[in-house]
């Protein structure tokens, strides 16, 4: 490992390892939710997904991230995955340690533990999620998703339904832990103003069946 | 007044009243005899050593054919509950045993197997597995897809699966069917030794019931109802308590 020749080759072959998402057509039964939905992203690099309800953003988060094969063209996709989905999506039978432990099995106790305080959960280590509220059970997932050191993190609207001030805490929370950890990031959002705070670049969905728009938003200006 | 312990309590001295109401009307311990004329015969046979003997045979035979049963009950209800082609093919074959009177089943295992230890508890766990795994399937229909989900993203393994993200879920399904299966098994084991076996509670209830001697019938049966409500006090329930935890918490 501390070969510097081979340190400096692995970093060349992850810098080599762009997300590549190629989704010819999505079909739920007669409808065509997707049509031609083509983009790369780079490793470190944070992608926003804008559109409205309902046009297939889920959908395109379920491809990306695997869940969903059933589709026409493929997503070249790292092995080191990281999901935050609207709703946290926790081990309700397990503790909050337990829910970042049993995730990645490589995961010390001890590194979990300052994984939780990292994220302000440092005194819950014990409870259920129940025991926790929503905005802490939110804040667990993220741990949960960060503690892996993914090279791809995929987010569906992890700031709905939290008032402003805890919204605005994970927002800023999230772009830390981005900046710590580097991971390519692809996140689905209703709100603007979160995608030009976090996201490198901003994508938009339009239309039925949904393609990305033509143009690419940059740090909040149109190219 | 109306706490539960004492009405249980109360509604069974009730019935202890009854007993020894029937048997002095019935003015004949060869037919019914009251429970005071039980205490000498149990604590004979308690001495001997013959109770505790028969009483551990048929308690091994209910704890090989319920953890047999339960095993084979979850495991194929997970299958059929997962998989709707599995489900498909094998749902007739579910009807069929379920339908199929307990006494065909261990009939039919003593001819096809032999009057031995094997065929009983085959027989047994045959006559459970369909309602396990019954149970089961409805659980496993009612699986939350969204943590099947994150599982797979993260890559966790088989077993972590299966031990953390599923069996919890399945946890009230399996509790519901851990505890009629109990129930059931017990009984049907009795059978399967009243038929063909020379130890066990069924056994000795065959041989007392050829002597006519009811009270010997009622002790051994009575026996083993205590050591089965034990068994529920004693590792049933406190099982339930620990997998419910997190729901209370
Ligand atoms: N499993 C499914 N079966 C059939 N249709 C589906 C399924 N999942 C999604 N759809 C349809 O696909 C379309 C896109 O759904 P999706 O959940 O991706 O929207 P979304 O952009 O994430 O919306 P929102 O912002 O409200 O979350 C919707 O019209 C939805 O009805
Ligand atoms: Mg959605």
């Amino acid at each position: 490992m501390g070969d510097p020749a081979t340190v400096g080759a692995a970093r060349a072959a992850l810098a080599d390892r762009v997300i590549r998402v190629n989704v010819i057509r999505k079909t739920f039964g007669a409808s065509v939710v997707l049509d031609r939905v083509v983009f790369d992203i780079n490793p470190g690099e944070t992608v926003a997904i804008l559109g409205p309800s309902g046009i297939g953003k889920s959908t395109l988060l379920r491809i990306v991230a695997g869940i969903d094969t059933a589709y026409e063209g493929e997503v070249e996709r790292p092995a080191a995955l990281a999901i935050v989905f609207q709703e946290p999506t926790l081990l309700p039978w397990r503790s909050a340690l337990r829910n970042l432990t049993l995730v990645h099995p490589g995961l010390s106790d001890d590194d979990a533990r300052a994984m939780l305080g990292k994220v302000g959960l440092g005194d819950k280590a014990g409870l259920f999620p129940r025991q926790l509220s929503l905005g802490q059970q939110r804040r667990l997932a993220l741990a949960r998703a960060f503690a892996g050191a993914p090279e791809l993190l995929i987010m569906d609207e992890p700031f709905t339904s939290l008032d402003p001030a805890t919204a605005e805490a994970m927002l800023s929370l999230t772009e830390r832990l981005i900046a710590e950890v580097r991971p390519a990031t692809l996140f689905v959002t209703h709100a603007r103003s979160e995608a030009d705070r976090l996201a490198d670049r901003i994508l938009e969905l339009r239309g039925a069946p949904a393609t990305l728009a033509p143009h690419l938003i940059r740090n909040g200006a149109s190219s | 007044m109306t706490d539960k312990r004492t009405v249980t309590a109360l509604s069974l001295f009730g019935l202890l009243l009854l007993w020894f109401a029937a048997a002095a009307l019935t003015a004949d311990p060869q037919i019914l005899p009251s429970p005071a004329a039980l205490v000498q015969p149990f604590l004979r046979e308690a001495a001997s050593g013959e109770l505790p003997y028969h009483l551990s045979q048929t308690l091994i035979r209910v704890a090989w054919a319920f953890c047999l049963a339960m095993a084979l009950g979850i495991a194929l209800g997970l299958l059929m509950g997962r998989s709707e082609r599995v489900d498909r093919w094998l749902d007739p074959w579910l009807v069929v045993f379920l339908n199929l009177p307990a006494l065909v089943l261990i009939v039919l295992c003593y001819l096809w197997i032999g009057l031995n230890e094997v065929a009983a508890i085959v027989a047994v766990t045959l006559n459970k597995v369909p309602n396990v795994a019954t149970v089961v399937r409805e659980g496993a229909r009612a699986l939350d897809p969204q943590l099947d989900a994150m599982a797979r993203v993260y890559r966790m393994g088989r077993l972590t699966r299966l031990v953390h993200v599923t069996l919890p879920q399945l946890a009230p399904f399996i509790a519901a069917s851990a505890r009629s299966g109990v129930a059931v098994i017990w009984k049907i084991v009795l059978v399967v030794e009243f038929l063909g076996r020379s130890s066990g509670v069924g056994f000795k209830i065959h041989m007392f019931f050829q002597l006519f001697d009811v009270a010997m019938v009622l002790v051994y049966a009575l026996s083993f109802i205590a050591v089965m409500l034990a068994v529920e006090w004693a590792i049933l329930q406190p099982w339930e308590r620990r997998v419910r935890r997190w729901r209370t918490a």
